[in-house]
């Protein structure tokens, strides 16, 4: 939340804020594609953030390379990927599917299944043992002797 | 002197909770009752201390006394009052004297309220909270004491990082403390047990109103957080993923995961070595949360001046607690023998959902939390985990949960039949289909996320409605309304509220509307169906600050709404700009307005947000706090505390099913 702070202390002598009326391009189309590939890539001088939230002059920077790249005809893949070469695999705030991340991704559904699996397993086991009697054996076969009569 | 004081006194309280943690442990272990008596002066005696301790830098703030390090490097005589009090937990030094003073004021609650309790059970938790605030009065004391002198003290302060001078978050860390710290009563409780080695029913009803009262301080806490970000950041964003909230939300996840599960310990005495370990883990991942804060490892601005010394104390202190804790777990799990049979389909069973749902998705958030760490120690590779990994890996959890919890607050203990579950909650299935219907035609934009979450929301909300119509018999007796335990009424506002915050997410996330642009003094604009002016830019001067503040009006049609001053400030001392949106806040939507910077041409970059059903999200998460609140005030803690003080000699058993 408090992200900012950084970023605005060392680089706020001339406050700038997120997306300036002048970097919007003419074409909503294009536009909306560039907000949209600017919400994953992070400001790399501020402290997880992405470029598009961001007031520093770096984000301001990668915004307008995003979108010199869109009106240059590249596909969304095509920036990315021109960014990620540039400033390497930390600028995307979503981790690519490849390598180490796989157990990344894996990690929720695989520990949710091995949870709905212990559990699965523990409530059957509760189905089927006896129920304990708050009664002790004596108090039982009291409780019967009475039931009997 | 007072400051001295100060520190002399919170030297005592180190020496004290050394009496408080060795004498009523032994005690309990030699069956000593002189000793284990010892265990509630020493807790009161505790709190008198600290928050003598607290009291006296509150004093030095309060007076801007810039003999003290903290005070110069947090604090400015001309900073408002309101900020010179909250700025003695704006920083690192002053925020762990918080911490061991809620602390304290857990340990003294526990001895003042905790008389009900078994003697031996009493001297443990007593003994165990003592030793939490040991280990952190230790680490105040040998790292980060507040009470530091200067040599030579400055003519003024450094201020207070402006971005904290705020309403929202000058109270957003005594709730979200109150919230973590709460936890360790929770902890204490099931460490104590393990010592005694036995969990029943009654264990359950005693460690459940302390969980709540966590939980729902944390829900403020995190609400209060959320909101400032929304109206304070400058676009409206309300939760970002950053590894700070999510040190105060994984907490959350497990708080609430106990809570359901301390009611089935309470109700039908059973999943108790699951419950134990729940009670576990929420601190431990409280004490997590500690050290991914201060320690530096992982890199936020919430972050307080980190410091490797810092960590590496927390880190031991984490290891020494969950170590210890996890340790005598594994060897006494196995005398916690569950009592309570149940059948697959049951409340139970869906409570166990619940638990799991809670905990992975915990789990999930620290997984992504320290991926970055895992992944530059083990494959040197540099790499970020941000806000649309979380959205993607996370949002499942929390839509099944939303899926399966009004079948399951409606389901029967022991043995229940899913089938008559579902028949029951045709209502509330039907107004949900209907709102997804009308949602999805009403759209512009053909999103799934829009229905999808509203639909989750009504469902959720109209479930614990029709739970509670339900409650009232087949000839829906109204007189019954009066006559329902508070916790079932806590039920009704807990999910509905749950429901109510799911409901503005998605309505906040699929239709903002945003619009930037240059307005002329004067100019005109629309957006979205209103029509909204710039009428003046003003610049003024505030008690410790510059601001530039705009006077715009916004009209629906010709019906004016509202006048807004939307402001940007700039703090000399900090040196350092925060924004003020202008906000007209409604029940479906917030018009938010920023002024930017003068441009070239002398008009002013404005930025518009429409924001569907914002309030909904602290809307919702006050009204589950307030259902918090309303369990927590259940007769059966209120009434039951009384009544077993007769029966102690013979331990209550099981409590029969509802």
């Amino acid at each position: 939340m408090k992200r900012l702070i950084l970023a605005l202390a060392l680089l706020l002598a001339t406050p700038l804020y997120a997306v300036q009326p002048d970097e919007v391009l003419p074409d909503p189309v294009m536009e909306s594609r560039a907000r949209e590939i600017s919400q994953g890539l992070r400001c790399l001088v501020c402290r997880n953030e992405n470029i598009d939230e961001s007031n520093a002059t770096l984000a301001k920077d990668l915004r307008l390379l995003v979108r010199e790249r869109l009106v240059a005809g590249d596909s969304n893949e095509e920036t990315v990927a021109y960014i990620v070469d540039r400033y390497g695999e930390y600028v995307l705030l979503k981790p690519t599917l490849t390598g180490a991340n796989k157990l990344l991704w894996i990690a929720g559904p695989a520990m949710l299944i091995i949870a709905l699996g212990i559990g699965f397993g523990f409530l059957r086991r509760r189905q089927s043992e006896p129920e304990q009697s708050e009664l002790t054996d004596d108090e039982e076969k009291r409780l019967q002797a009475l039931l009997n009569d | 002197m007072l400051v001295e004081l100060g520190h002399f006194a919170l030297v005592m309280a180190f020496v004290v909770a050394i009496a408080q943690t060795v004498l009523p442990l032994w005690g309990a272990q030699m069956g000593k009752r002189a000793l284990m008596a010892v265990g509630e002066p020493a807790a009161l005696v505790q709190l008198v201390l600290i928050a003598f301790s607290f009291g006296a830098l509150t004093y030095a703030f309060v007076t801007s006394d810039f003999s003290l390090q903290v005070v110069v490097a947090n604090s400015h005589t001309l900073k408002p009052m309101l900020y010179k009090v909250s700025g003695v937990w704006g920083n690192h030094e002053g925020s762990m004297l918080l911490w061991v003073l809620i602390l304290a004021l857990f340990g003294a609650a526990a001895a003042l309220f905790g008389s009900n309790l078994p003697d031996t059970l009493r001297a443990r938790v007593l003994g165990v909270q003592g030793s939490i605030g040991l280990a952190f009065l230790a680490f105040i004391l040998f790292t980060s004491n507040p009470f530091t002198r200067l040599e030579f003290p400055p003519m003024n302060g450094e201020d207070l990082n402006p971005l904290l001078q705020d309403p929202g978050l000058a109270f957003h860390p005594p709730f979200l403390y109150l919230g973590y710290v709460g936890l360790s009563m929770t902890f204490s409780f099931a460490v104590a047990a393990l010592l005694e080695g036995r969990v029943d029913a009654a264990w359950g009803r005693w460690v459940r109103p302390w969980t709540l009262a966590a939980w729902i301080f944390l829900t403020i806490g995190i609400g209060l957080g959320s909101w400032w970000a929304y109206y304070e950041l400058g676009w409206g964003g309300f939760w970002f993923w950053d590894p700070v909230e999510n040190a105060s939300f994984m907490p959350w996840l497990f708080a609430a995961a106990l809570l359901h599960s301390a009611i089935v310990v309470e109700k039908r005495e059973a999943l108790k070595s699951w419950t134990i370990l729940l009670a576990i883990l929420a601190f431990g991942f409280s004490l997590i949360g500690t050290f991914l804060v201060r320690s530096g490892v992982i890199t936020s601005v919430h972050a307080f001046a980190n410091d490797p010394e810092r960590g590496i104390f927390i880190l031991m202190i984490l290891a020494f607690f969950m170590g210890g804790a996890l340790l005598l777990f594994s060897l006494r799990a196995n005398v916690m023998s569950a009592k309570g049979v149940f059948s697959m389909v049951s409340r139970e069973s869906a409570l166990v959902v619940n638990n799991i749902l809670l905990a992975v998705a915990a789990l999930v958030v620290f997984t992504g939390t320290i991926w970055p760490l895992v992944a530059e120690a083990f494959w040197a590779r540099k790499l970020s985990v941000g806000a649309p990994f979380f959205n993607a890996a996370f949002t499942p959890f929390f839509t099944m949960l939303a899926v399966v919890l009004p079948i399951g607050a409606i389901l029967p203990w022991k043995r229940a039949r899913l089938g008559a579950a579902l028949k029951r909650l045709i209502p509330a299935l039907i107004l949900t289909l209907a709102v997804m219907g009308l949602i999805w035609s009403m759209q512009t934009q053909k999103t799934l996320l829009a229905p999808i979450g509203l639909g989750l929301g009504t469902w959720v909300v109209a479930g614990a409605i029709q739970d509670i119509v339900l409650k009232l018999g087949k000839n829906r007796n109204l007189s019954r309304l009066f006559r329902l335990p508070r916790a079932d009424w806590g039920r009704l506002f807990a999910h509905g509220g749950l429901g109510i915050t799911i409901a503005g997410i998605a309505g906040l996330t699929a239709w903002t509307v945003e619009d930037i642009r240059v307005v002329q003094i004067g100019e005109t604009f629309d957006v979205a169906g209103y029509t909204i002016t710039l009428d003046a830019v003003e610049r003024k001067q505030g008690p410790n600050y510059l601001t530039t503040m705009a006077a715009m009006s916004v009209f629906e049609g010709p019906q004016k709404v509202a006048t807004l001053h939307p402001e940007k400030r700039s703090y000399p001392v900090a040196q350092m700009p925060t924004t003020e949106a202008g906000i007209d806040n409604g029940f479906l939507r917030d018009v938010y307005l920023v002024i930017g910077d003068v441009q070239s041409n002398g008009g002013w970059a404005v930025r518009t947000y429409i924001k569907p059903l914002a309030n909904w999200i602290w809307g919702g998460t006050l009204i589950m706090a307030f259902g918090g609140v309303l369990s927590l005030t259940d007769r059966r803690y209120r009434v039951a505390a009384g009544a077993r003080k007769k029966s102690l000699a013979s331990a209550p058993k099981g409590v029969p099913a509802e």
